[in-house]
């Protein structure tokens, strides 16, 4: 029954094949070739290396990134594991409070940082209060730094959570009856057992970092990471090859970044939940 | 269980995350409701700005209403499909199928735009109309529709039900659609809550891809954010948490497809004889 069945299974996958390959295949080519078009033709990869307004906002995202997913990873490492390991009244509640920003777009994010520091917001106020001088930091890299950790503290605490569920506690109680310290039992059996799922959500973490537009769109346009530069190249000067050369890069990154984690925690890794 | 010391510190940073992540969406409501958020509650409530968001950008919301109710017409009907051939096909060619459908979710929304702004951004008709922001929302979308019904048809048994059902005479389609798709449901719900509020959400694709006549409601909270004052925002904000609140709580009670459902015995009593419907229930435990 297995062969005579080809033609329906063919019937039933074709649709979609057929859908991305006029539009994300064809479009994705289109964007590979129409970036080898501009006055310095596949030069435009190289001056992204050249040009220190790219060189330097390629940097800068990567080097955000890269302390949004360590600090990102450490929040919901300490928090997640707690949640897990502890049974009190209340705790349904904190789960709820700290996913609850997942479905939230990154304007809104960006938002909720001009809440936080933004001229008006209750950082500024408690530290006027504190010290007479205002706090405002939500318009540069580190609003967007903070930002970033926001949304993607309840994507990662989720992955950390079901991991720490299937950690076994005898591993534990076993080191503890032989008289390791708290610390060494952190350190040898349970980081051990979450890192698969630390890598992969800290992957996921670091590419939707490198990608993310709203929340930087929100807070100002003169931050100069990537999707920025990227935006800016296309409407304000209208070099679509160097957008198209610097989006390529952009994916790339991200793509290697994904897959990498895929080979190193041997399971699948789905960005951007 | 005795509390050390380490229980309440780890309990003190998780209430300082907690509060960072819920107490800017508070001061947001607040601000929305309140007549001058730079004088504080004191100045008084007022629904004023939610009115004024209604008619300033009740437009935006009936649009990504729209958009992601067709985006998950879309997304069921192209990958339902695709998932079942997925779960069914083990080989290499599958695998690549399963890995170019899940690619759009590897590269940054603005990538995508970009491509689809550079090879049908000449087709004026197609570029104005919001058809436009949906194909990127369907791309973006699909694979989370295709990884939640493929999680739930590879923890079930369906082989077994369709060989059972094909030797009592059901041929192809009678098998889909009375065996397969009523045993993916919950697999269908889930990816459907997951495609609508994504969707709904949308904005990195949505930006570059939307018209002046065409603004989903994230790119109209990016509009108020830049032009209107804060209340305002604010409000908007309120609005958007008070479309997209209802679906994650959806999606808390339905959105880990852990055990597939059983087959209704009436259903497979439909294409079959009475007699093979206990043969066909699925073993209840399983999967993860």
């Amino acid at each position: 029954m297995e062969r005579r069945e080809y033609p329906f299974l063919a019937v039933l996958v074709l649709p979609v094949l057929v859908v991305f390959s006029a539009f994300f295949l064809l479009p994705m080519g289109r964007l590979v070739a129409v970036a080898g078009t501009g006055p310095e033709g596949v030069g435009a990869y190289i001056a992204i290396l050249t040009t220190p307004r790219y060189f330097e906002s390629l940097v800068a995202t990567i080097v955000l990134s890269t302390l949004v997913t360590l600090a990102t990873l450490a929040i919901s490492a300490i928090s997640g594991l707690f949640l897990e390991r502890n049974r009190f009244a209340g705790r349904g509640i904190l789960v709820s409070m700290l996913t609850f920003p997942l479905a939230f777009p990154g304007v809104v994010v960006g938002f909720m940082v001009i809440m936080l520091a933004g001229r008006q917001g209750l950082i500024g106020d408690i530290t006027k209060f504190l010290t007479g001088d205002k706090l405002v930091f939500a318009y540069s890299m580190a609003g967007l730094f903070m930002g970033y950790v926001y949304f993607s503290i309840p994507r990662v605490i989720l992955t950390v959570m079901a991991a720490a569920e299937k950690l076994d506690p005898a591993l534990e109680e076993a080191a503890r009856s032989l008289g390791a310290s708290q610390w060494l039992v952190v350190r040898d059996i349970i980081l051990p057992g979450l890192k698969p799922a630390l890598i992969a959500s800290g992957a996921i973490c670091f590419a939707t970092a490198m990608g993310a537009f709203g929340t930087a769109f929100t807070l100002a346009t003169n931050i100069d990471v990537l999707p920025m530069t990227i935006y800016t190249e296309f409407t304000l000067r209208a070099n679509i090859a160097m957008a198209a050369a610097l989006s390529i890069i952009l994916g790339l990154i991200t793509w290697v970044a994904l897959n990498a984690a895929r080979s190193l925690a041997g399971s699948t890794v789905a960005a951007a939940a | 269980m005795k509390r050390t010391r380490v229980f309440y510190w780890q309990f003190a940073f998780t209430l300082l995350v907690c509060a960072f992540l819920i107490v800017p969406v508070i001061m947001s409501i607040m601000a929305g409701v309140t007549v001058n958020f730079f004088q504080g509650i004191k100045s008084g409530m007022t629904l004023r700005w939610v009115f004024e968001v209604w008619d300033l950008y009740s437009e935006t919301i009936y649009l990504s209403l729209l958009i992601s109710v067709v985006c998950l017409a879309c997304t069921i009907v192209l990958g339902v499909p695709a998932a079942y051939v997925l779960a069914k096909k083990q080989g290499r060619v599958a695998r690549m199928v399963e890995e170019f459908l899940t690619l759009p979710l590897a590269i940054p929304g603005l990538a995508i735009a970009l491509a689809l702004l550079i090879t049908y951004g000449g087709f004026r008709d197609f570029r104005m109309s919001w058809a436009f922001i949906l194909v990127g929302h369907v791309l973006y979308t699909l694979p989370f529709m295709l990884r939640s019904v493929l999680a739930v048809l590879s923890s079930a048994d369906f082989r077994t039900l369709e060989e059972g059902a094909a030797s009592l005479g059901a041929n192809f389609w009678q098998r889909f659609f009375g065996i397969v798709i009523p045993n993916c449901r919950s697999g269908i719900l889930a990816g459907s809550l997951m495609v609508v509020t994504l969707s709904m959400g949308e904005f990195n694709l949505t930006w570059m891809l939307h018209t002046p006549l065409t603004k989903t409601l994230p790119v109209g909270l990016a509009d108020s954010y830049a032009s209107m004052r804060l209340e305002v925002g604010s409000a908007y904000t309120l609005v958007f948490l008070i479309m997209i609140i209802p679906l994650l709580m959806a999606l808390q009670l339905y959105g880990r497809p852990a055990k597939p459902r059983a087959v209704v015995e009436e259903e497979v009593e439909e294409i079959l004889s009475a007699g093979a419907s206990g043969a066909l229930a699925l073993p209840r435990e399983g999967g993860r």
